[in-house]
């Protein structure tokens, strides 16, 4: 899974969760791979996403170094900038673990990098 | 029994290790997946030469994936079926894999995806697999956390196969009580195997319509069918029995077989009167 997936995350499905966001990762394995460099798309997608979460996202799973705590401003032109926010949204992928929620404590499985957001009958609202 | 996939199991026990390989080896469905993905993206309108974040609901081995991949976009994808996500993690697709249902919901925060996509899942949907399933409370349950996780003005195009009207009704129904606006495309209306149905939906505002491929005789659908069934009697060629003209075909046909044949005359097929 990667973080950009994370930060979209919710387990809002879940019967009595109201949010859901951000999932608390626990991450077993991460691997990096390499993905073209994109910065339209970067650019694109930095303002849909929850920065600060993204930030402790990396943190929790010892990637946060060098990653801005915030979004810098004109951060269009700051290709330094949208390198490593493409690093640590495309490339950094969580292959086992799992996810928490931040409300009900449920927890889904991440086995080889797909999340297991599957419900059981009882929590399906 | 049927031969409809959705009739024989549910989906993540249909879609098991041998038919999720089919579609990394049969090169048919993979050029007919390909097809429909293609149309799908035409038909979600995206703003050209920009990357987007696209969903696709229903993923499945990831085939649908790369077509988006191909155009530029990144793509995250949902499926309930592990063997299917399996395949897709060895066909090393860009996109991002989560396992989830799409009837329990769609699990992203709001406003997220620049437009979403199906190929070939929405149909499961109708079915109750679990004592517990509510095909419709499901339905609006889906369309409705979808409408919450797309952007203003994006769009959502499902490919799927209804099996009647009815079906075709509870989706739109559902779709528009959660919010959307939108209808049902139908490319080659007039042809049984390349017909091809897709659900245009669009969030913020009603726009027009797509318009459908290869559909346009349909405005006077009633006639066509009308004027097809005269022409198929008249290939068929033969008149009605014991009618005039039957009888002075068959006539014809012994004359030119060249058997002894009364000519015609005007008492010929003429019935007789009652004094007889």
């Amino acid at each position: 899974m990667k973080l950009i997936t994370h930060n979209m995350l919710t387990s809002k499905c879940l019967k009595g969760v109201m949010t859901g966001y951000p999932l608390a990762i626990n991450a077993t394995d991460v691997k990096i791979t390499e993905v073209d460099f994109n910065p339209e798309f970067i650019t694109r997608v930095i303002p849909k996403l929850d920065w600060e979460v993204l930030w402790h996202a990396a943190n929790s799973i010892g990637h946060s170094e060098g990653l801005p705590k915030s979004i810098e401003p004109k951060f269009e032109e700051n290709e330094d900038f949208l390198k490593k926010a493409h690093k640590i949204l495309l490339e950094v992928e969580i292959e086992e673990g799992h996810l928490t929620c931040p409300e009900s404590g449920r927890q889904f499985p991440i086995s080889k990098g797909i999340p297991n957001m599957l419900l059981t009958e009882a929590e399906v609202q | 029994m049927s031969k409809r996939p959705e009739h024989q199991a549910p989906p993540e026990v249909f879609y098991n290790e041998d038919e999720a390989r089919k579609y990394t080896q049969n090169s048919r469905i993979i050029d007919i997946q390909a097809q429909m993905t293609e149309r799908c993206l035409e038909l979600l309108l995206l703003p050209e030469d920009i990357p987007c974040l696209l969903l696709d609901l229903g993923c499945g081995s990831g085939l649908s994936g790369s077509v988006l991949e191909e155009n530029g976009h990144m793509w995250i994808g949902l499926d309930i079926s592990p063997s299917m996500l399996d395949v897709a993690l060895e066909r090393e697709t860009e996109g991002d894999l989560v396992l989830a249902d799409m009837g329990e919901g769609i699990p992203f925060k709001a406003g997220c995806f620049d437009g979403a996509i199906s190929v070939s899942a929405l149909q499961w949907l109708f079915n109750a697999d679990k004592k517990s399933h509510r095909p419709v409370k499901r339905l609006y349950t889906f369309f409705s956390t979808l409408y919450a996780s797309l952007s203003r003005s994006a769009r959502a195009v499902f490919q799927f196969y209804p099996e009647n009207e009815s079906q075709l009704e509870l989706l739109t129904t559902q779709a528009m009580k959660a919010g959307f606006y939108g209808g049902v495309v139908i490319d080659y209306p007039n042809s049984a195997k390349a017909k091809k149905f897709f659900l245009v939906l669009m969030t913020g505002g009603s726009g027009p319509l797509p318009k459908a491929l290869g559909a346009d005789e349909v405005e006077d659908n009633i006639q066509v069918k009308y004027a097809r069934r005269e022409a198929a009697k008249a290939a068929r060629g033969k008149p009605l029995k014991n009618t005039k003209a039957w009888l002075l075909e068959k006539k014809e046909r012994r004359r030119k077989q060249g058997k002894e044949t009364k000519p015609d005359t005007k008492y010929t097929g003429r019935k007789r009167s009652g004094r007889f």
